[in-house]
C-alpha cells in the first residue's frame, strides 16, 4: 500500500570541486514526513532543493511520483515548498499570493481566489485575505507560505528550517501545528532541521546526513536506539562510546562484560550506551561519583568508570547518590549497541 | 493569451514554427537574388531557393526539417531528444559558414566557387527568413540545452542567457573584429599588416611639435592633450564643488545637484554654440571686452581652449558626483584624531583628508579622460583647426575621401586609449575600499575645510556658476529671438517656424518644417530603443545576479566593456560590420535601434543588479515552486520590486538615445535621419538660433517624457518591501 512518492538513486550534485550531495540514494512514501538532519553545511538545502528542482543533480536520478524528473526544472514540478524567510510576495495581499500558483498554471482567476479561500478558512486564516504580507506576524505570515504551499495539492511538501524564524518559546507549538497538518492533509512532506530534538519530535522517519553522504536512515526509535555509527550516536541524543573488543560474542572491556545480542567476530570495537540506559547501584564498585546535578525531572551523574568517564541519566529516586559514592554500573541487554567493529 | 502559448507549445516550440516559417514562406535574403532557373525559384524562401540552385543551402533547410521530423516522432518533450543538439548545432554552423563564405561578390573560398557554380552569383546580405532561421535555430539550441538542465532546466533563463551573449557577440564583438579586419587587411582581404603599421605610425598621428615650440602636434597628441587637460580642470573643479558642499556651510547643495543633471538632458552642440556665441569673434563677452578694455576680437576660442571650456562644464558634474562620494566616505575621526595630536588644519587636510582622496580624485580623472577622448560634439564645433582623432575618424568615413582602412587604424588607437584608461579606472576602484572601509556611520564631525582652501574653491566655482547660467541662459532665449549672434534680442518665433511649421486645413493635419523629420525619427527611435535597452539591460542584469553559468564573469565584464567603446569606434565598426552580407542593415532605422540597444544598457544592466541584490531571492524561488516560469517569474515578481531600476534605465535609454550623436551620426541615412544630425548639418551651415530652437524643444521634450515614464513605471507600492524585510528578517536564532 505505501507507494513511492521521492525517489533518489545515487544523487550528486557538485558546485565546482565541492560535493554538496554526494551519491546518496533514499525514498520516502506517500503520508510520510520525512526529516534532514545534520549539522551545517551537510547537504540538506542541497537535497531539498534537489527534490523542488531549484537545482538539479550533476548525477544520479531524482523520481516524484514514478516520474524521472532529474532534468525537470522546478516549474514543470508540482511540489510545494516553505521558505525559511517565508518569500511571501510583498507586492501582493495574503488572497493574492495564496492564489498564485493556481491563477499562473492557467485556471480561472475567480475559481484561484475561491481556493485560497478554503485553504486559508482551513488554516483559521479568514479575514486576513487583503493584508499585505508587511501587515502579518510572523506566525501568520508562515501560515499563508504553507497555504500557498499546499493550494496545489503538491505531491510534496519542502520546509526549509521553518522554525528558524520563530521564537524559541513558540517552536514547539508551530511544529505540532505543522505535523498535524500533514496528517489532518495527508500530506507527504519533507522537512530540514539541524536540532535532532526536532527532528525526533516530528518526523515519521529522518534521514541523518553528513558531508553529503547519508550516515543512517530510520524512525526516530531506531536512530535513538541503534545507531549505526559514532557519529549518529553522537549527533541524535547523549551517548556513551565505550571503546572494548568484542571475544566471544560478548563486548569486554575493564570491569564489565556484556553479551552480545547477534553473535560477532572476535576484535574491538565501540560501544554506545544512552544515559538512561545505565542503571547505578550503590556499592563497592570500581566507578565512583565526579557530579551529581539535579534537574528536576531527573538527575544526571558523571561518573569515572575504569573505561573513562560516563553521563548517565537516572530517574528522580528517594535515595539519590552523592559525589564521591562508589557504584557499580549495569547495562541491561539490547541497551547498547555496536557502532564500530573492525 | 496563456492559451496560446500553450498550444504553441504543444506543437513544437516557438523556435521550431519560426524555423519552419523561415525556410519556408519567409524571404530569405534582403533583396531577391538573381534567378537560376527559367521562370524563377518558387519562392524567396530558402527551401524553394535551395531547389532553384543554391545548395548551400540545404544543410539548414534540412536540419530545421529534420527537428519537425523529431517533433512529430518523439511527441511533446521533443527537446530532450539526444538528437536535438547536435542537428540543430550543425545546422547553425553550416548556415553561418555559408553566410559569411558567400559574399556579394561571390564565395572567400574558392573550392566552394567549385562546389557551387551558382555561388559564383554572390548572395545580397540576409533577410526576414535568414534571421528567423538563426533566431530559431539559436532557441532551439537553448531549449535543447535547458531539457538537459542548462540553467537549472529553465527554460527561459536559458533562452536568456543564450541570446544575451548570441546578441552581445553580433552588435558588440563582430563590428570590433570587423573593424580590427579592416584595418589589417585590404578590402579584397589580402592582409597588410605592413599598412597597418604605416598607417598607425604617421608622423601627423604623433607628431610633437607643438610640445617643441613648433606649431602643429599629431591628432593622438592633439587628443591625449585635450583629454589630460580637460581630465585635469573637470576634476580640480569636481572638487572644489565636493569639498564645498560635504565641508563647508554650503546651502545650495540641492541646486547643485540639479545643475549637475543638465549635461545629461543637453543636446550636443548647443553647448559649442552658446560658447560661440558668448565668446567667438563677434561673440557677446568678446564684445563687451572690446567696447570696456579695448582688448581686440579674436579667434581664441576656436581650438583647444573652447573645446576645453565646453567640456569642463559637461563633465564637472559628474566629477562632482564621485568626489562627493569619495569626500563623504571619508571617516571624520581620522580627522579628528590628527587635530587630537595638534595638527593644525592644513596639516591635517594635507596628511589625512588629501591622502584618503587621491583614488577618488583618479577615479574622476580618468572617467573625465575617457568622456574627452569620446567627445565628438564639442571638437566638431569649436574645433577650428584643432583636430582630435573623433573628428579625423568621421571624416575618413563621412567627408570626401572615404577610408575605412584609416578610420578603422584610427579607431583602434583611441579604442586602444579608452580601453587603458578604462583598465586603470578598474584597477583603482579596485583598490579604493580602504577609503570607505568604516562607511559613514561614525560619529564626529566632518572637518571644515581650512579658509585659504575655502576661498581657491569659491574662487574656482563661481565662475563656473556664472558660465553655466550664461550658457544655459543662451540655450533658453537664443532660439526665440531674432538674432542672437549679433544680440538683437527682438523676440520672434521664426526659427522655431522653420523648423517646425503646419497647418491644419482641409487636408488634416501638414507638417512643413524642415526639422519634423529628423524629430519624428527621434522619437520613434528612442520610444523604441528605450524599453528595448531596458529589456536588455534588466534581463542581463538578472542573469547576472541570478543564474550561474559557465563563463560568467566573462559575460559580465563584456557588457561593461560595450559601455567603454568610444561612440565613434562603435559607430565606424557598424559602418564596418553592417554595410555588407550577411548582416546588411545600414541605412535601416533597426540599426539606430540597435546601436542604441547596446550602448546604453550597461546603465539599466548596473541599476538592476543593485536592485536585484536588496531582494531575497527564495521569492522567485517560491514563484517557481508553484508553477511559474522564468518569464513568468521575472515579470509578475521581479519587476513590480525593481521599478526604480527599470525607470532609471528608461529615462537613461531614451534621454541618451535623444541626444546621442558620435555613434549615430555614422548611421543615420536620408530617409532616417535623427535630431542631432539635423542640428550638427544647421550648425555647420551657421543657422545658430535654428540649432538652438531645435535643442531646447528637444530638452523640453526630454522633461515631458522624463515625468511620463515616472508617470508610467510608478512608484506605487514600493516601500512597503523595507518594513517585510523587518518583519521577516530571520529574529536571531537561538
Ligand atoms: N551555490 C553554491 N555554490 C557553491 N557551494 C555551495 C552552494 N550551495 C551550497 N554549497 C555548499 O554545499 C554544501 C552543502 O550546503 P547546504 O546548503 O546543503 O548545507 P546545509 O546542510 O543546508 O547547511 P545549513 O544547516 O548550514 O543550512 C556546503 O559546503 C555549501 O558550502
Ligand atoms: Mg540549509
Amino acid at each position: 500500500m505505501s507507494e513511492t512518492a521521492i525517489e533518489f538513486t545515487d544523487v550528486e550534485k557538485r558546485y565546482g570541486d565541492v560535493r554538496a550531495v554526494d551519491a546518496i540514494s533514499f525514498s520516502i512514501r506517500k503520508g510520510e514526513l520525512v526529516t534532514f538532519l545534520g549539522p551545517s553545511g551537510c547537504g540538506k538545502t542541497t537535497s531539498l532543493r534537489l527534490i523542488a528542482g531549484l537545482e538539479l543533480p550533476t548525477a544520479g536520478t531524482v523520481r516524484i511520483a514514478g516520474e524521472n524528473v532529474s532534468t525537470r526544472a522546478a516549474s514543470e514540478r508540482n511540489v510545494g515548498m516553505v521558505f525559511q524567510s517565508y518569500a511571501l510576495f510583498p507586492h501582493m495581499n495574503v488572497i493574492d499570493n495564496v492564489a498564485y500558483g493556481p491563477t499562473i498554471r492557467g485556471g480561472a482567476k475567480k475559481a484561484a481566489i475561491e481556493r485560497g479561500r478554503e485553504i486559508l478558512t482551513l488554516l483559521g486564516l479568514d479575514g486576513l485575505e487583503k493584508r499585505l504580507p508587511s501587515e502579518l506576524s510572523g506566525g501568520q505570515q508562515q501560515r499563508v507560505a504553507v497555504a500557498r504551499a499546499i493550494v496545489q495539492q503538491p505531491d510534496v511538501l519542502l520546509f526549509d528550517e521553518p522554525l528558524s524564524n520563530v521564537d524559541a518559546k513558540l517552536r514547539r507549538r508551530v511544529r505540532e501545528e505543522i505535523r498535524d497538518l500533514q496528517r489532518r492533509f495527508n500530506l507527504t512532506a519533507v522537512y530540514v532541521t539541524h536540532d535532532q530534538e526536532e527532528a525526533l519530535a516530528v518526523s515519521d522517519r529522518i534521514v541523518v546526513m553528513s558531508q553529503g553522504k547519508i550516515a543512517q536512515i530510520g524512525t526516530p526509535q531506531e536512530l535513538y536506539d541503534r545507531p549505526s555509527s559514532r557519529f549518529v550516536a553522537d549527533f541524535i541524543g547523549d551517548a556513551n562510546l565505550i571503546e572494548g573488543a568484542v571475544s566471544q560474542n560478548a563486548f569486554t572491556v575493564e570491569g564489565l562484560s556484556l553479551p552480545l545480542p547477534q553473535p560477532a567476530p572476535d576484535g574491538p570495537a565501540t560501544i554506545s550506551v544512552r544515559p538512561e540506559r545505565i542503571a547505578l547501584e550503590k556499592g563497592d564498585g570500581v566507578s565512583k561519583i565526579r557530579t551529581a546535578t539535579y534537574l528536576g525531572s531527573r538527575y544526571e551523574y558523571i561518573v569515572d568508570t575504569p573505561f573513562g568517564t560516563v553521563l548517565v541519566s537516572a530517574p528522580i529516586s528517594l535515595a539519590p547518590l552523592d559525589r564521591g559514592d562508589t557504584v557499580k554500573l549495569g547495562i541491561a541487554p539490547g541497551g547498547f549497541t555496536v557502532v564500530e567493529h573492525a | 493569451m496563456k492559451q496560446v502559448f500553450r498550444t504553441i507549445n504543444q506543437v513544437g516550440g516557438l523556435w521550431l514554427l519560426l524555423g519552419l516559417t523561415a525556410v519556408l514562406i519567409l524571404p530569405w535574403y534582403k533583396v531577391a537574388p538573381p534567378e537560376l532557373v527559367s521562370g524563377g525559384a518558387l519562392s524567396d524562401a530558402a527551401l524553394f531557393q535551395a531547389l532553384a540552385g543554391r545548395a548551400w543551402l540545404w544543410p539548414p533547410v534540412l536540419g530545421i526539417l529534420a527537428l519537425a521530423g523529431l517533433r512529430v516522432a518523439r511527441g511533446e518533450r521533443w527537446q530532450a531528444d539526444d538528437l536535438v543538439l547536435p542537428i540543430a548545432g550543425t545546422s547553425f554552423l553550416f548556415f553561418l559558414f555559408q553566410a559569411f563564405a558567400i559574399g556579394l561578390r561571390g564565395p572567400a573560398i574558392p573550392a566552394l566557387g567549385e562546389a557551387f557554380p551558382a555561388a559564383m552569383l554572390g548572395q545580397t546580405g540576409l533577410g526576414w527568413g535568414g534571421f528567423a532561421l538563426g533566431a530559431a535555430l539559436v532557441g532551439i539550441i537553448a531549449d535543447s540545452l535547458a531539457a538537459r538542465g542548462f540553467c537549472r532546466g529553465e527554460r527561459f533563463g536559458a533562452n536568456a542567457v543564450i541570446f544575451v551573449v548570441a546578441l552581445l557577440l553580433l552588435f558588440v564583438f563582430f563590428p570590433i573584429i570587423r573593424l580590427a579586419s579592416a584595418a589589417l587587411f585590404t578590402p579584397e582581404g589580402v592582409f597588410q599588416p605592413g599598412v597597418f603599421i604605416e598607417r598607425a605610425l604617421a608622423p601627423d598621428l604623433w607628431n610633437i611639435d607643438c610640445l617643441t615650440g613648433g606649431s602643429r602636434c599629431g591628432v593622438v597628441i592633439n587628443t591625449l592633450i585635450l583629454g589630460i587637460t580637460s581630465a585635469t580642470l573637470s576634476t580640480a573643479l569636481g572638487l572644489a564643488l565636493a569639498l564645498l558642499v560635504a565641508r563647508t556651510g554650503f546651502r545650495f547643495k540641492g541646486a547643485l545637484r540639479a545643475i549637475s543633471i543638465l549635461p545629461i538632458i543637453t543636446p550636443p552642440f548647443v553647448v559649442g554654440v552658446a560658447i560661440i556665441v558668448l565668446f567667438g569673434r563677434t561673440g557677446v563677452v568678446t564684445g563687451w571686452l572690446d567696447m570696456l578694455f579695448g582688448i581686440p576680437p579674436t579667434r581664441w576660442i576656436y581650438g583647444l581652449p573652447g573645446i576645453v571650456l565646453a567640456q569642463v562644464l559637461a563633465f564637472a558634474p559628474i566629477t562632482f558626483l564621485v568626489l562627493l562620494g569619495t569626500v563623504e566616505a571619508i571617516n571624520p575621526t581620522l580627522e579628528e584624531a590628527s587635530k587630537t595630536l595638534g595638527a593644525k588644519p592644513f596639516a591635517t587636510f594635507r596628511t589625512i583628508t588629501w591622502p584618503l582622496l587621491r583614488p577618488g580624485l583618479a577615479a574622476a580623472f580618468l572617467l573625465a579622460f575617457i568622456e574627452s577622448l569620446a567627445d565628438f560634439g564639442n571638437p566638431i564645433v569649436l574645433g577650428g583647426g584643432y583636430d582630435v582623432l573623433s573628428i579625423r575618424i568621421f571624416f575618413a568615413v563621412v567627408g570626401a575621401r572615404y577610408d575605412l582602412g584609416n578610420a578603422a587604424v584610427l579607431s583602434i588607437i583611441l579604442l586602444t586609449m579608452t580601453l587603458g584608461a578604462f583598465w586603470l579606472q578598474t584597477q583603482w576602484l579596485g583598490r579604493k575600499s580602504y577609503v570607505t572601509v568604516t562607511g559613514k556611520s561614525d560619529a564626529g564631525l566632518a572637518a571644515q575645510l581650512p579658509t585659504p582652501l575655502k576661498r581657491t574653491a569659491y574662487m574656482v566655482v563661481i565662475p563656473w556658476v556664472l558660465f553655466t547660467l550664461g550658457v544655459y541662459l543662451i540655450v533658453m532665449v537664443g532660439g526665440f529671438v531674432n538674432d542672437i549672434g549679433r544680440w538683437d534680442l527682438t523676440p520672434t518665433f521664426r526659427h522655431l517656424n522653420t523648423a517646425f511649421s503646419f497647418e491644419i486645413g482641409e487636408r488634416g493635419l501638414q507638417l512643413f518644417g524642415s526639422a519634423w523629420n529628423s524629430l519624428q525619427t527621434t522619437l520613434l527611435v528612442s520610444a523604441i530603443a528605450a524599453p528595448l535597452t531596458t529589456a536588455i539591460g534588466i534581463l542581463t542584469a538578472y542573469l547576472i545576479s541570478r543564474q550561474s553559468f559557465v563563463g560568467k564573469q566573462a559575460f559580465e565584464f563584456g557588457t561593461m566593456l560595450s559601455f567603454a567603446i568610444p561612440g565613434t569606434v562603435v559607430g565606424v565598426s557598424y559602418v564596418a560590420a553592417f554595410n555588407i552580407p550577411p548582416v546588411d542593415i545600414t541605412g535601416t532605422m533597426a540599426i539606430l535601434v540597435i546601436c542604441f540597444m547596446f550602448r546604453n544598457m550597461p546603465v539599466g544592466m548596473r541599476a538592476g543588479i543593485a536592485a536585484l541584490s536588496q531582494i531575497d531571492k527564495s521569492m522567485e524561488e517560491a514563484s517557481q515552486t508553484l508553477g511559474a516560469n522564468g518569464f513568468t517569474t521575472l515579470r509578475t515578481i521581479v519587476l513590480p520590486l525593481i521599478r526604480p531600476a527599470v525607470f532609471t534605465s528608461m529615462v537613461y535609454a531614451f534621454v541618451t538615445a535623444m541626444t546621442a550623436v558620435s555613434a549615430v551620426i555614422f548611421l543615420v541615412s536620408a530617409r532616417h535621419n535623427m535630431a542631432t544630425a539635423y542640428i550638427m548639418g544647421r550648425v555647420e551651415n551657421g543657422e545658430f538660433a535654428l540649432a538652438i530652437a531645435y535643442s531646447a524643444v528637444l530638452m523640453v521634450i526630454m522633461i515631458i517624457s522624463i515625468v511620463l515614464i515616472q508617470f508610467l513605471v510608478g512608484k506605487r507600492q514600493l516601500g512597503r518591501r523595507a518594513e517585510l524585510q523587518s518583519v521577516t528578517a530571520p529574529t536571531a536564532a537561538e
